[in-house]
């Protein structure tokens, strides 16, 4: 008879040796990947940032750009960054969400909704420069107003649309149907279950949505280029939808590009700083009301 | 007893299937009537048609006629909102909104238009009493619903239920997801709510039938097999099927 062995000393000691040194070694392995993607995403902000932060003063936030000497701001580019987005958002937000929501609540199953889906699907991942041509065609062609704040501005606008759109819809259906039957039964209307259960509870899914639109709006160029231009009216608070229109981000390459201050390295370090810290600054605003919210609503 | 609901020949078409077969029942004001019979039968259709809810379902077809209070609620001047007001309904798995304890209550009286906060906090207070869950969360009202225990959740649901002040409760299976205790508990507060409503109640548990209800439906495949009084349809069924099936022979 042989002796049980020390490490089996008790009747749960014993495991699967391979299945636990895979799980083991899977852990790990998720562990270490984890671990470098993380080290590597902040590797990169540090170095995008690095440069340009420190050098950030008001004057270069807040100055008007120059053409040939030293010392140039982006202020107009800057602000016209924050109006089109703006703008974009407000059309495109109340949009994109009534055509969620109604592909998600009212619009009935049959072949043409089908299709519709595949076309918003489709459009929501088309390359923006798509966009930034119908915009041409639409603003400076058709409507012959040239390269305007308005015109990128509803372009943008259209860029966003699919998304949010998508966004709602997918967001609107994952709300469970116990709500909403807890909520129909309650004797309430299509609308109050919508305004009270439905948008309430998918808002969180839907943020998410529009700071993802939000950021890659601010950053987007090509569309920029293509119908707002790449020169600004050259003053600070333009609020004319027809001037012309660039934002920073198109700054940032005009500046790489084209421009020929001696300083445009510098310019261009510190257009980006400003360019990311923006993104994460939209990021918190949307989500902080968001963390206030969960805190309420969460067990 | 007067009945209040009366169902006339009701036939139910899930599209080509046909769910509900000329079903007539009158239901009694202020007692609890139970619906028993094997998974599938109809019972949840049956309830599912007294507050109207199967309009939500795409391909249901209605034939027949049921009258509450002497009103055909399938009828075109019936506003379906109005009807649930007064035909409440308590689900099979605990569904509080993911808001305050308080808000879940006071979501129906809102919807209807109450906004006093003076009314509203006795509505909340009066409702969660009369489910029996005001000592337990009355001094963390702002809580969230999810904080409570499965128990607790279908309780507040009845408490939800119960703020915009309806005539007829109707359960399905709403102990079913629970434990014993928070089960006793749901059926005395079901016995205090039954001078005040009529409740109609789906249940797979037979013992829970004899215990709380005054009258029993026993279905079978769509069909009334067997309608009295609680009490004789547990010790003496007049049919064959009622008696294999409450003594376990199937189902
Ligand atoms: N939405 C629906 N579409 C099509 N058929 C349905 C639908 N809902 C229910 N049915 C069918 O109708 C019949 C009755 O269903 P119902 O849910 O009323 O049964 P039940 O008696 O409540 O059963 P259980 O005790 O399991 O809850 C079943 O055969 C079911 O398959
Ligand atoms: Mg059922």
């Amino acid at each position: 008879m042989s002796q049980p062995s020390k490490a089996a000393a008790n009747s749960f000691g014993k495991r699967n040796g391979r299945a636990a040194a895979l799980d083991r070694i899977f852990t790990g392995l998720v562990w270490g990947i984890g671990a470098l993607v993380i080290l590597f995403i902040c590797g990169l902000l540090f170095l995008l940032l690095k440069n340009g932060l420190p050098k950030l003063t008001w004057d270069f936030l807040y100055g008007l750009p120059s053409e040939i000497e030293e010392g140039g701001g982006i202020g107009p580019a800057l602000f016209n960054s924050f109006y089109l987005l703006f703008i974009s958002l407000v059309i495109s937000i109340p949009l994109g969400m009534a055509a969620g929501i109604y592909l998600a609540e009212f619009a009935p199953d049959n072949r043409l909704i089908g299709l519709i889906r595949i076309c918003v699907e489709g459009l929501s991942s088309v390359p923006s420069i798509i966009f930034g041509l119908f915009g041409i065609a639409l603003f400076v062609e058709m409507f012959q107003i040239g390269l305007t704040i308005l015109g990128g501005a509803v372009s943008l606008a259209f860029l966003n649309l699919p998304v949010l759109t998508r966004v709602t819809e997918e967001s609107i259906r994952s709300v469970p149907v116990e709500l909403k039957n807890a909520s129909f039964a309650l004797g309430s209307t299509h609308l109050q279950t919508i305004r009270r259960v439905l948008i309430p509870v998918a808002l969180s899914g839907i943020v998410t949505g529009i700071c993802l639109t939000a950021g890659r709006a601010f950053g987007e160029s090509a569309v920029i280029i293509l119908t707002a231009g790449v020169t600004t009216s050259g003053e600070m608070w333009d609020f004319n939808l027809f001037s012309p229109g660039e934002t920073l981000a198109v700054h940032l390459w005009y500046v790489q590009s084209e421009a020929i201050v001696p300083d445009a390295q510098e310019i261009a370090q510190k257009a980006t700083s400003v360019l990311i810290f923006v993104v994460l600054l939209i990021n918190l605003v949307f989500r902080v009301p968001l963390w206030f919210n969960s805190r309420k609503t969460k067990g | 007893m007067q009945a209040l609901i009366q169902i006339e020949k009701l036939n139910l078409f899930y599209g080509a299937f046909h769910a509900l077969k000329n079903v007539s029942l009158e239901i009694p004001q202020r007692a609890i009537t139970a619906f028993i019979g094997p998974s599938g039968c109809g019972k949840s259709t049956l309830l599912r048609t007294l507050n109207r809810m199967n309009d939500m379902i795409q391909g249901t077809r209605i034939e027949g006629k049921i009258e509450i209070g002497g009103t055909d609620i399938y009828s075109g001047d019936v506003h379906v909102e109005t009807l649930r007001k007064k035909v409440g309904m308590v689900f099979q798995q605990p569904n509080p909104f993911p808001k305050s304890i308080y808000d879940n209550v006071a979501y129906g009286p809102r919807l209807h238009g109450i906004r006093g906060k003076k009314q509203l906090d006795e509505i909340v207070e009066n409702s969660l009493k009369a489910a029996a869950l005001w000592d337990e969360v009355k001094d963390h009202l702002k809580r969230s619903a999810l904080s409570l225990s499965g128990g607790q959740q279908q309780r507040l649901c009845i408490a939800r239920a119960l703020a915009v002040e309806p005539d007829i409760l109707l359960m399905d299976e709403a102990t079913s997801a629970l434990d014993p205790i928070s089960t006793l508990k749901i059926e005395e507060l079901a016995q205090e709510l039954k001078d005040k409503y009529t409740i109609v109640m789906v249940t797979h548990n037979m013992h829970q039938a004899a215990r709380v209800s005054h009258q029993t439906v026993f279905f079978l495949n769509g069909e009334v097999v067997e309608y009295s009084d609680t009490e004789k349809l547990f010790s003496d069924p007049s049919d064959q099927r009622t008696e294999d099936y409450i003594s376990g022979r199937f189902g």
